[in-house]
């Protein structure tokens, strides 16, 4: 067995721009104004990054093929940048590039860019886009409500939950997650809602309706990671580590096989187990006490929550209405608002979600600082459709924790 | 001589109501009133000739395993394709070898029984797969938007004596055009009812029975079901009468419940007679356009067999009602409504994969591992088995009339489609499998999780730019009645 990654990376360094509707503004604005604020953090010259790693999940309409588009806006010193796409995990994809680099050995101080330019496509939601040539002649495209609004009809059905009992439920993860959203400066939409609002909004993908649907935003983050000793040579001590670092991909299994029922995250459940075993976690119900996870859809936090082997099975629902994941509960949840509030600018989200934890672990998230520190701080960034897609888990914590 | 082996039909779940069509044209053609009686049957978006023939196909040949069909034929006036051979998809759909022959009938309503006289002919050759399928469209506020009806009927004819032995038929050709519609038109040019009546119906329908009923030494006393395919009230019942064919052996021409469904219309009477034919009956079948063709049959014993192609009546009876006529124009194609961006998805077809993958594609063909049993849709190169993964081992598994059960689904209401919402979910088959699919015919109490469903033949997406039809299967509901 590997030995992991626990504690064999640094974070420098992490910048993320203000997420929205930025409609004046490129993908080069965006990256360069997360990139200012994660160099002035880890106060480092640019001819010191060695290599970067760029994500971004639709490129069609948004920078355009290679890492160059990255390069020529940072203005980076003629190193390596290499573009990674992975669905909607694709930000943590690039931190995993990044961190690798460094953890081998081959690069000194490397950096995660993910970035998104969502609003120029002329109407709301995600991009309409292929899936590949085989997939559009016998699969169902859809829209990306649709793909998850699957998870609820399962849900219901294996677990005996009535319609009106989860819709209720999935109306508190987005009420919970408007409440956090507020206090973010950052954050695309900051406005309270109120329970009737959400479970009374339009109709998306029955039964998620619009408030159960995270935002589709503009936005972009940076991480810059080096090694410990590194860190500290520049003068850093509080030492925001990598504990855990875990990509589950479908294989089809979920799709075309047998056994998989539809109600929970097959390749969560399996990022999870491994993240855990790779940051020494033994009981992540009470040892994880800050979670960003993957809220492109209120149903999807919900059964993340069983996925993540937080709420028992079939129990998340329940935990949902009593609170556990709100601000004030046992696992505050979406601290910083989520994709929900804070905003989905695709490849920029799994950086997005590691940069609300480093700030929770230093004590710098401001207004929405959570009162007892967090040990570790786990993000949940996940890529496709329930019946197919890329989970990726990055835990991280204080170094020694 | 041959025989017909077998008969199927397919009819499109929507009948859309005719006082509907009426009350929305009526302010420009209260004319049309006396025509607003009854509802006729609607093709879904998502079908067309090709889709209903594969559907009437696939009941007719329920009942006839074993059968090996050496020829497809589609009588078509409405196939969707000019130049890319329609019967060639219904054969691919139906999942039938290679080695057959197929062949395209149309340009005449008698194009259907043109092509069943054709095949009986050629008994000897094998067995025969005719499908007649129509989807005429009509210019709104036309007699003919009233009159039509969408649907298909099939036959299997091949050697023996089968459910209804051929006894021979008579074809009158003239060119009397009571219609007519130019290669690149989109709507028919008619003329007078009156004469269309008088010189048509009555003189070359009337001459093509007589000279069957002469030809075979038979009165028209004899003939217990007469099955005139003929879209004008009372046409049947009067070349009944002038042939001396009992009344009550005229066979109700579907007026009040799908409508005329052009050529296909002779065979869906066919279809409809042989359900109540009894042994030694004899039927006598009408096509009319440019002349008329009648054939003589006579039921054999095994009519009275049990038998489990699905006929007329069952398809008929799986219909819902549809009273919005906006809907029905939009379906075909006479409303442009705003369809939103999401709409502007590029379908342009990719037609070397689609020639790789027809099997998986038109015929919803999977894979079965020889080695593990693992069933799985599409079939791949390495066996979807979690961790003894077999290699090369994969054979052929069909899974198109395999019944499934509703895994998961929703209703989309953003995602673009001719039919908001869309339905669609994973559904798994009934011995293993399972697929992500799209629900069509479907409404919100028929899908839910465990809901019984079977898959159909249907259009996946028209490619706007090039003309296109992209074809797979997607699933309709299955509960008891369906």
């Amino acid at each position: 067995m590997a030995s992991g990654i626990r504690d064999k990376v640094a974070i420098l360094g992490m910048g993320c721009a203000r997420f929205g509707e930025r409609w004046n503004d490129d993908a080069e604005q965006l990256m360069v104004e997360a990139y200012v604020e994660a160099m002035a953090d880890a106060g480092i010259e640019p001819s010191q990054i060695d290599a970067a790693w760029q994500s971004v999940g639709f490129d069609a309409m948004n920078i355009g093929p290679s890492g160059i588009p990255t390069a020529m806006a940072l203005r980076l010193p003629n190193c390596a940048v290499t573009k990674v796409e992975n669905y909607c995990a694709s930000g943590t994809e690039a931190f995993r590039g990044a961190v690798y680099a460094v953890a081998s050995g081959a690069a000194d101080i490397a950096m995660a860019v993910g970035v998104e330019k969502l609003k120029d496509t002329g109407y709301g939601g995600l991009p309409v886009r292929t899936r590949g040539t085989m997939f559009d002649m016998i699969g169902v495209v859809g829209s990306a409500p649709g793909n998850f609004a699957q998870l609820a009809s399962a849900y219901q059905a294996k677990h005996g939950v009535a319609a009106a009992d989860l819709k209720r439920a999935m109306a508190h993860v987005s009420v919970k997650s408007h409440a956090n959203g507020a206090k973010n400066p950052k954050a695309h939409l900051r406005k309270p809602v109120d329970i009737e609002t959400v479970m009374n909004a339009p109709m998306i993908a029955a039964p998620l309706g619009l408030y159960d649907c995270c935002g589709v935003s503009d936005g972009a983050a940076v991480a810059i990671v080096t090694t410990p000793e590194i860190a500290r040579a520049l003068g850093k001590k509080d030492l925001v580590t990598v504990k855990a670092l875990q990509l589950a991909v479908s294989n089809g299994w979920e799709l075309q096989g047998s056994g998989w029922d539809g109600s929970y995250l097959h390749t969560t459940r399996i990022a999870a187990t491994k993240a855990y075993k790779e940051a020494g976690i033994t009981d992540p119900g009470r040892q994880v006490s800050l979670m960003e996870v993957h809220d492109c859809f209120s149903i999807t936090e919900l059964v993340t929550m069983e996925d993540l082997h937080i709420s028992a099975e079939g129990r998340g629902w329940k935990d949902v209405l009593d609170g556990r994941f709100d601000a004030d509960g046992a696992n505050p949840c979406q601290i910083d608002g989520g994709l929900k509030c804070f905003g989905h600018p695709i490849g920029a989200s799994g950086i997005r979600m590691i940069y609300e934890n480093y700030l929770q672990l230093l004590g710098r998230a401001g207004d929405r600082q959570v009162s007892d520190p967090p040990l570790f701080g786990l993000s949940h960034n996940l890529g496709g459709m329930p019946n197919q897609n890329v989970a990726a888990i990055a835990i991280v914590g204080m170094e020694g924790a | 001589m041959s025989a017909i082996l077998s008969i199927g039909a397919y009819v499109p779940l929507m009948r859309l109501q005719r006082a509907s069509i009426f009350e929305a044209n009526r302010w420009f053609a209260p004319g049309l009133k006396g025509l607003a009686r009854g509802e006729r049957a609607i093709a879904n978006w998502d079908e067309d000739t090709v889709t209903m023939a594969v559907e009437a196909a696939r009941n007719c040949l329920a009942g006839t395993d074993g059968v090996a069909v050496s020829t497809v034929v589609l009588a078509s006036t409405s196939a969707p394709f000019a130049d890319r051979q329609n019967a060639g998809i219904v054969k691919d759909a139906l999942n039938l070898d290679d080695a057959v022959l197929t062949i395209d009938a149309g340009t005449s309503q008698k194009a259907g029984t043109g092509a069943l006289i054709q095949a009986l002919r050629s008994g000897d050759h094998g067995a025969t797969l005719i499908a007649a399928s129509e989807n005429r469209r009509a210019r709104p506020a036309s007699e003919d938007e009233l009159i039509n009806g969408d649907a298909a009927a099939a036959l299997l004819v091949g050697p023996g004596d089968g459910i209804a032995r051929f006894v021979g038929s008579h074809s009158i050709s003239a060119d009397f055009v009571d219609h007519f519609r130019a290669g690149d038109a989109e709507f028919d040019y008619g003329w007078e009812a009156r004469w269309v009546r008088e010189e048509g119906h009555a003189k070359l329908a009337g001459a093509a029975i007589g000279g069957l009923l002469a030809a075979h030494g038979i009165e028209g006393s004899a003939i217990a079901h007469f099955a005139a395919g003929i879209p004008a009230k009372g046409a049947a019942a009067a070349l009944a009468r002038a042939a001396g064919i009992p009344a009550e052996a005229v066979v109700d021409d579907l007026a009040a419940t799908l409508g005329y469904a052009g050529c296909a219309q002779p065979l869906l009477l066919l279809a409809a007679a042989l359900e109540k034919a009894k042994p030694g009956d004899r039927i006598v079948v009408v096509g009319f356009g440019q002349g008329a063709d009648a054939l003589l049959f006579e039921a054999t014993d095994a009519i009275a067999a049990p038998r489990r192609a699905i006929g007329l009546a069952a398809a008929l009876s799986r219909s819902r009602r549809e009273e919005n006529y906006l809907k029905y124009l939009a379906f075909a194609g006479h409303l442009k409504l705003e369809l939103g961006k999401r709409a502007e998805f590029d379908q342009k077809p990719v037609l070397t994969a689609l020639y790789r993958n027809r099997k998986a594609v038109l015929g919803l063909v999977g894979g079965r591992c020889t080695v593990t049993g693992t069933i799985q849709f599409p079939r791949s190169e390495i066996s979807v088995n979690q961790n003894a993964p077999e290699i090369g081992t994969q054979e052929d598994y069909p899974f198109a009339h395999r019944r499934a059960k509703v895994l998961t689904y929703t209703a989309d209401s953003l995602t673009y489609t001719p039919d908001p919402p869309n339905y669609y979910g994973m559904v798994e088959f009934e011995g293993g499998g399972r697929m992500l699919t799209e629900f069509t015919d479907a409404d919100p109490d028929s899908i839910f999780v465990g809901a019984p469903v079977r898959m159909m033949f249907r259009v996946k997406a028209r490619d706007e730019r090039s003309g296109f039809v992209k074809y797979f299967w997607k699933a309709v509901p299955a509960a008891e009645g369906n």
